[in-house]
C-alpha cells in the first residue's frame, strides 16, 4: 500500500444541520478518515446537535419541504406542496432510514461509536448547547467534550489539516 | 508488479493488493504482515480467514462486518491492524482492496 507523503493528516468536520443526509455525510466522512489512518475531529453545532442528542438522534429527518431532489419510488418528481401534508416527512424519512440500513450503514449511536473506536473525537458546540438549553447528560456518551469555537480550532491546528463544513 | 514472498512469485496490484487470492498461504500472510510491523496472532489469522470467507461469498467488505463477526470488535481491529484496519486486513488476507466507504 503506497502512502503519499503529502497525504492529509487530519480532518476536521463541522456538522451544523440535522437532516439525515447532512448528518450521515459528516459521519461517513469522519469514519472514512479514521479508517484511512487520519485524525478526525467532529464538531456538532446548531441543529447538528440533534445527531448527538440522545432523545433526537434516532429520529433524524429528511426535509419534505424545499428539497428539490425528492422523487417518488418510480422516479417521478415529488411536488413540494405534498410536503406540507402531515406524516409525509415521516414517510420520506422512514424510507431514507431503510435505504441506509439496507446498505449496511449503522444507526447514529453505533456510527458515533465506530468513529470513537478508531480514535476520532466528537465535540459539542458550547454556544449552541446554551442556545438550546442542552446539558452534557442529554448527549451521547461518545462526546469527548463541550467546547468553544476557539478550542475547536486548537484541535484543528497543524500541517495537512482540512476543515469541512456541512 | 511481481514479488517473491515466502518462496513464491506473487502478483500484486499497483496499490499493493494480491491479484489472486487462491495463491495465498499463511506463510505469505506472515511475511506481508511483517512489512507493516504486524506479528500475526491467532486472532489476526481468524480475522484473515473471516474476510477471505466473506469475500468468497461475494459480501461487500466493511469494518462493521468484521466488527460483528464475533471474532473481534471495531476498537480491537484498530489495535490488530493499526491505522488502516480494513485495508490492512484485506491486504494481508490476499483479497482485493475493499471498495466500500465503511
Amino acid at each position: 500500500m503506497h502512502i503519499q507523503v503529502d497525504a492529509i493528516h487530519k480532518i476536521c468536520i463541522i456538522c451544523s444541520k440535522s437532516g439525515i443526509e447532512d448528518v450521515y455525510s459528516a459521519l461517513i466522512l469522519a469514519n472514512g478518515a479514521v479508517m484511512e489512518g487520519m485524525e478526525a475531529n467532529l464538531f456538532f453545532t446548531f441543529f447538528g446537535l440533534d445527531a448527538i442528542t440522545k432523545k433526537r438522534m434516532k429520529r433524524l429527518k429528511t426535509p419534505a419541504i424545499g428539497n428539490p431532489s425528492l422523487r417518488f419510488l418510480n422516479g417521478l418528481p415529488f411536488p413540494s406542496f405534498l410536503g406540507f401534508l402531515p406524516g409525509v416527512e415521516a414517510i420520506i424519512s422512514g424510507s431514507m432510514h431503510r435505504r441506509l440500513e439496507k446498505k449496511g450503514i449503522p444507526g447514529t449511536e453505533e456510527f458515533l461509536q465506530m468513529i470513537t473506536a478508531g480514535g476520532g473525537k466528537l465535540y459539542a458546540c458550547k454556544l449552541a448547547m446554551e442556545l438550546f438549553k442542552l446539558k452534557k447528560a442529554d448527549l451521547s456518551d461518545e462526546i469527548a467534550g463541550i467546547i468553544t469555537v476557539g478550542e475547536f480550532y486548537e484541535q484543528c491546528s497543524g500541517d495537512r489539516t482540512q476543515i469541512i463544513y456541512i | 508488479m511481481n514479488r517473491t514472498i515466502a518462496g513464491q512469485h506473487i502478483e500484486f496490484s499497483d496499490d499493493g493488493f494480491m491479484t489472486d487470492m487462491q495463491v495465498w498461504t499463511q506463510e505469505i500472510a506472515v511475511e506481508l504482515a511483517k512489512e507493516y510491523g504486524i506479528e500475526l496472532s491467532e486472532k489476526h489469522i481468524a480475522v484473515l480467514e473471516f474476510v477471505r470467507k466473506k469475500h468468497r461469498e461475494g459480501v461487500e467488505m466493511t469494518l462493521r462486518l468484521v466488527g460483528s463477526s464475533g471474532i473481534t470488535d471495531i476498537k480491537e481491529m484498530y489495535v490488530l491492524f493499526p491505522k488502516r484496519p480494513l485495508k490492512l486486513a484485506a491486504l494481508i488476507a490476499g483479497i482485493p482492496k475493499p471498495s466500500g466507504c465503511l
